[in-house]
């Protein structure tokens, strides 16, 4: 009992080292300065504009990763393939996110859709500019509700969508009442991992944001440019908004997770 | 009833009519979005990192401070993958057989790595373990602080991958072990930890993998020293900074193969082990 003990105490203790101790202190020293200083800090026209900036490029990657998501998942579980070579090929695909470092998606798009790049031509700017964070907040966030929905859809089974097919449902109807419903804290849970990664992405957004003031700078750069600028505590009260949404991720999957695996 | 039968299986037929076109469109669609997302720009970082042909690319990948950087994050990976295969287990042990208060939060806790923005999470390393630290503990641009924050985010993988395996294991092997005698720790080394292996393994390729590309937690804390904190990434970020796209590129493919060989095994044995599972 007491190597139990001995084991609880070293996992708990490596815990708060390198987790609890340090978020604890940077709520300390944000709050420090008292509540007023740090609403001050947060409702800057600077903050103010990298706060809806954020919540805008979050709304339209989880929009599009949502319905790409699922009907990948679809595709890849539900789908018929005279050969294993195309489910195989989307599936690698689709892991590649997760195996790219965020600059390299950066430089990627920069290579692509830059100056003197593939599509350089195109009648609207995307580096440093809005389609160009949206296309790297994509990139990253992209596997999670595939990922999610896959096994679920895999554990249900098809039996009920085949017996509303019989009895004459459209595939549109059968998707609505029959799939969707049973896949839906997947999808769920898939779209809160999705949101969390799509707001707290810096390393694909920073190198294509080009942190235009009140244009292209997020949440995440807004705390990066303030640290550069020996704004500290505006820093911190930039982290703590985001630590705020990072824990109701966290809640939300707490919640979610026994309903998704039931 | 025959008759029922009949316009019944008349009616699946067409049901699966009608997928199959529905079908080839997702199939258009995804692929579509796949390569626009996806293969287009990765297949330009390879393009673009032999613009000058393979011997730029080499020059590039070769120069002191590329092969410093390359070297510095293979080696900083590899120590904090092993770290994270012993931690992991550990915590994951903790949360399935141990009993305590707030047990609940501490679960719940393990995926705040993934939740918290990198950047975030530099900055708060950076309040406990650099110049300001209260506990006194400087360790801001140094190899340790890169580990540091490698490790913070590479937490949950190995725990979130051993934790179900750990709490599926039947525990009557174990008891027999135990009645004939064997010790807390023979039992875990014999019975427990092979049946973990698989999970700790898929558990650490994940968290190279994430090592290997880890941008955003290091930019604070690493100070981006070349030849001493400068990581892969950083690296190219800087290449990319002073107008070099094509060695920022070339270093890119050679940190891409890094975590994709690293993955691509892990599949490999995954696909292995099911089919093993299955027969």
């Amino acid at each position: 009992m007491t190597a139990r003990r001995g084991l609880r105490v070293a996992a708990l203790g490596y815990l708060a080292v390198l987790l609890v101790v340090p978020v604890g202190l940077v709520v300390y020293r944000t709050f420090e300065p008292g509540i007023g200083s740090v609403w001050d800090s947060i409702t800057t026209p600077a903050a103010i504009s990298a706060f809806w900036l954020t919540l805008e490029i979050a709304a339209i990657a989880v929009a599009i990763n949502t319905v790409m998501g699922v009907l990948t998942a679809l595709l890849l579980v539900r789908g018929r393939f005279r050969n294993r070579i195309p489910p195989t090929l989307i599936e690698a695909l689709l892991d590649l996110p997760f195996a790219v470092s965020p600059v390299v998606v950066g430089l990627s798009l920069v290579l692509v859709y830059g100056r003197g790049g593939w599509l350089a031509g195109l009648p609207f700017q995307v580096i440093f500019s809005l389609p160009g964070i949206v296309l790297a907040t994509v990139f990253v966030s992209l596997p999670f509700v595939a990922r999610e929905v896959i096994p679920v859809l895999r554990e249900v089974g098809d039996e009920q969508e085949q017996a509303a097919a019989t009895l004459g449902a459209s595939r549109w109807q059968t998707f609505w009442r029959i799939t969707l419903p049973a896949i839906r804290w997947g999808v769920a849970y898939g779209v809160v991992l999705t949101t969390a990664r799509a707001i707290g992405e810096f390393g694909a957004v920073s190198v294509v944001s080009g942190k235009v003031a009140g244009e292209t700078v997020t949440m995440t750069l807004l705390v990066e440019n303030r640290f550069q600028n020996f704004d500290l505590a505006g820093a911190y009260a930039a982290s703590a908004l985001l630590a705020l949404i990072a824990l109701a991720t966290l809640l939300l999957m707490t919640l979610l997770r026994p309903r998704k695996d039931a | 009833m025959s008759t029922a039968a009949v316009t019944t299986r008349a009616g699946a037929r067409s049901a699966h009519l009608s997928s199959r076109g529905s079908g080839a469109l997702a199939l258009g669609a995804v692929t579509v979005w796949l390569s626009v997302i996806v293969v287009l720009p990765l297949a330009a970082v390879v393009v673009r990192s032999t613009d000058g042909g393979l011997d730029a690319f080499w020059t590039s990948v070769s120069s002191r401070q590329a092969v410093s950087a390359l070297r510095f994050t293979l080696a900083v990976s590899l120590a904090v993958t092993a770290i994270n295969a012993f931690a992991g287990t550990l915590i994951a042990w903790v949360l399935v057989r141990d009993e305590f208060p707030g047990k609940r939060a501490v679960n719940a806790l393990i995926d705040l790595p993934f939740a918290l923005p990198t950047i975030v999470a530099g900055l708060t390393l950076l309040a406990l373990y650099g110049p300001t630290s209260p506990a006194g503990i400087d360790i801001a641009y140094t190899q340790a602080a890169v580990g540091l924050a490698l490790l913070f985010v590479t937490l949950p993988f190995v725990v979130r991958s051993v934790q179900p395996v750990l709490m599926e294991l039947d525990r009557e092997m174990e008891e027999a072990a135990t009645s004939l005698g064997a010790s807390p720790a023979t039992v875990f080394g014999r019975i427990v930890l092979p049946n973990l292996v698989p999970a700790i393994v898929s558990g650490c390729a994940l968290a190279f993998a994430r090592a290997v590309g880890e941008f955003g937690s290091l930019v604070l804390i690493s100070g981006n020293i070349p030849f001493h904190t400068q990581v892969a990434s950083v690296y190219i970020f800087k290449q990319l900074e002073s107008d070099n796209p094509t060695g920022a590129a070339a270093v890119s493919v050679v940190l891409l193969l890094f975590s994709l060989v690293v993955l691509i095994g892990l599949r490999a044995l995954e696909h292995r082990r099911s089919r093993h599972d299955g027969a």
